[in-house]
């Protein structure tokens, strides 16, 4: 493992850069808007007032600290190191997502806009922007890729009932990086009312830096968690990564703890040979989307790409700067599992240990079964389960080939 | 003296006023575009923004990102476009070019070789809608270096600090988008349109041209009198979409729009 130092804790920089990574590249008519959200965050997340309403609405409406739970039979029946799983799929409404929506909402609340707009893939982060929107009364509209809209018609019909406007995009590949492009054309048309709730650590600067920051209490909990129940900290923490918000909040407390991997699971479709699959990290090159440089998923002219994946989540073509830099600088390793791989382990954690994951979840958790089984029994694994696999029923049950 | 700065500083002679017609390359089909780019010299036009198509057009609006999709349904990339103006070249010498689209096919062809190849075919600048001057500094060295100009946009949002900085890096002319939101947004507000013009020439003696939300000769008359020329095109993509199956009908119809603007400019 190189050496690291903990300027990169402190990446952005003022520009939003994380090394070449990251950066601003909008149309400048969302300029203004950025700048004035940069310098809000910059204060407010300053603010013992802000943080202390964040840390409220954490502990009694989301209901931290997730636990760390050991997951004894699993560990038996692979063999090898031990693993641990972050609950995320314990908070209300089912995922992680909910700890940025929280934390975005009382920025918007503090900016005073009535207004909040989010795009999703799964739904999870369309569920819980709506579930917050319906907590503070704001009017909520979330853009959802026509094809996602069909493969999650559960958290589609969540949404409405919670009172939210679910738009189905039908541009492009009418999935998640095609909401995100309508999602951002409506706040440049609305801009003086709406806060754009990114769901996940990308986005233009500073984006990435405040969803990252707002899902940080992850990696802090399971730190603390560590220390109570094993006495020392993890050999591994593995995460699943669509956009990387799961990730980075698990990874970033950790960057400094040099004996900790750190890795990361991309969606790797078909597998990444066959060039169908959501994996721009292991298989991608650096170019410029959604208002960022990182690594994406592109043709020779630079067009972007289809991705393929079974967990809309992270059916993605992109992925958040910081993963890009913290590959560049190998401090992060990032791996791909098949659609088949996480759909086995999606049936075998239901099967041994009674949670049922979030299809993206089972990505980290398929991949973290690999690395077990090669680790020994007194090295220890902590796999973030970003969200709970209610959402995907109806997908496994149309692959099982039975009709609901 | 550059081509659009010889374009703006006759027209500034003359009294008159530009009109910008911008189409995007390879819409609907390949073959259509250099002789729609002819025809749009023909019927007055006197810069032409031409359109890379992208995938993700963030910044624009149902119409052209539907350009763009037929577009890349015949596979054009920023290469073909590049050739397209090298073609328009062989018969036009003095028409300004610019081309306008998104960074990351410029990322992928790399900035100098981008520029060198803009250069040989004749383009004469480039505006990159999602490229503010914050991050432009690579580009821009390579673009002075082929001594080509990079348009930049300057919005309603733009803080006086930023549109300060935004003339001191731009050059060729500046765009002022006139309405908040993507292309092909509803009317814009003339008279705001042109008192923020009239505060914006105090930091630079760059030609000003205002697009989004020009539709029709009126309002392409209406904004000429405020600044020092009109940018229109989704109405010209539009019609190009209606013309889809019958390519060889798009020249003359799209430069018929044109000249009617151009005559209500100048009446
Ligand atoms: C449960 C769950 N995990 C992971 C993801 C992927 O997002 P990210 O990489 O931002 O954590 C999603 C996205 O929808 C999700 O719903």
């Amino acid at each position: 493992m190189p050496t690291t130092d903990n300027t990169q804790v402190q990446l952005p920089d003022e520009n939003g850069h994380f090394g070449q990574f990251g950066g601003r590249f909008v149309s400048e008519t969302l300029m203004g808007a950025l700048e004035e959200l940069e310098e809000v965050y910059r204060k407010l997340s300053n603010d013992p007032d802000f943080q202390e309403e964040f840390d409220k609405d954490l502990a009694h409406y989301v209901g931290r600290p997730s636990p760390l739970y050991f997951a004894e039979r699993l560990t038996d029946k692979v063999g090898g190191a031990k693993i641990y799983l972050k609950r995320e799929d314990l908070n209300h409404t089912g995922a992680h997502k909910v700890n940025n929506t929280i934390g975005q909402a009382l920025l918007a609340k503090f900016m005073g806009k009535p207004r909040v707009i989010a795009e999703t893939g799964a739904g999870q982060h369309g569920v819980a922007s709506a579930t917050v929107a319906a907590r503070l009364g704001l009017e909520c509209k979330v853009y959802m890729g026509e094809e996602d809209v069909r493969r999650q018609a559960l958290n589609v019909y969540r949404m409405k009932l919670l009172g939210a406007e679910v738009i189905p995009v039908t541009s492009g590949t009418k999935t998640l990086k095609d909401a995100m492009n309508e999602a951002m054309r409506d706040w440049v048309t609305n801009v003086d009312n709406t806060f754009y709730i990114i769901g996940t650590a990308a986005g233009p600067h500073p984006y990435p830096m405040l969803v990252r920051d707002f899902q940080c209490v992850i990696g802090r909990e399971t730190k603390q968690q560590c220390m109570n129940q094993i006495g020392r900290l993890p050999d591994a923490v593995v995460a699943c990564v669509g956009g990387g918000s799961n990730a980075i909040g698990m990874f970033h407390p950790f960057i400094e703890d040099e004996s900790v991997r750190m890795i990361g699971v991309e969606a790797g479709g078909h597998g990444v040979e066959t060039g169908e699959h959501a994996a721009p990290l292991s298989d991608g090159r650096p170019g410029v989307l959604h208002g960022m440089r990182t690594y994406l998923m592109e043709d020779d002219n630079g067009q972007i790409i289809g991705t393929h994946s079974v967990s809309a989540g992270l059916d993605y073509p992109g992925v958040g700067p910081e993963h890009s830099y913290l590959k560049d600088i190998n401090r992060a390793e990032y791996v791909a599992i098949n659609d088949d791989e996480a759909l086995e382990a999606f049936r075998t954690l239901t099967q041994v240990e009674g949670i049922m994951p979030a299809l993206e979840s089972a990505h980290a958790v398929a991949y973290a079964m690999k690395m077990a089984k090669e680790m020994s029994p007194d090295q220890v694994i902590v796999v973030n389960l970003s969200g709970r696999g209610d959402k995907d029923i109806l997908t496994v049950a149309e692959l099982d080939g039975i009709e609901m | 003296m550059s081509r659009i700065e010889a374009c703006f500083t006759a027209m500034k002679a003359e009294g008159r006023k530009a009109i910008v017609p911008y189409v995007t390359g390879g819409d609907s089909n390949p073959r259509v575009t250099v002789p729609l780019m002819h025809a749009l010299v023909e019927a007055g036009a006197d810069v032409i923004e031409l359109g890379v198509p992208f995938s993700d057009p963030m910044a624009d609006g149902p119409v052209i990102q539907l350009a763009c999709e037929r577009a890349l349904e015949h596979g054009t990339s920023l290469t073909d476009v590049l050739a397209m103006v090298a073609e328009f070249r062989e018969q036009d010498q003095t028409t300004p070019v610019v081309l306008m689209g998104y960074l990351n096919p410029i990322e992928v062809m790399g900035y100098e070789a981008f520029a060198k190849n803009a250069k040989a075919s004749g383009v004469d600048g480039v505006l990159v809608v999602d490229m503010p001057p914050i991050e432009s500094a690579g580009l821009m060295a390579a673009m002075k270096a082929e001594s080509l100009d990079i348009i930049f946009l300057i919005a309603p949002t733009t803080s006086p600090a930023r549109r300060k900085a935004i003339c001191e890096q731009g050059s060729g002319y500046l765009y002022y988008v006139s309405v908040k939101g993507v292309t092909g947004s509803k009317a814009l507000n003339v008279d705001e349109v042109g008192a923020y013009i009239s505060d914006m020439r105090q930091d630079t003696d760059l030609p000003i041209c205002v697009g989004f939300g020009i539709r029709d000769g009126q309002s392409a008359a209406a904004v000429s009198k405020v600044s020092d020329g009109a940018i229109v095109g989704s109405v010209l993509v539009n019609q190009i979409a209606e013309l889809a199956n019958t390519p060889e009908k798009i020249p003359a119809a799209v430069a018929g729009i044109v000249k009617e603007m151009r005559q209500a400019i100048d009446a």
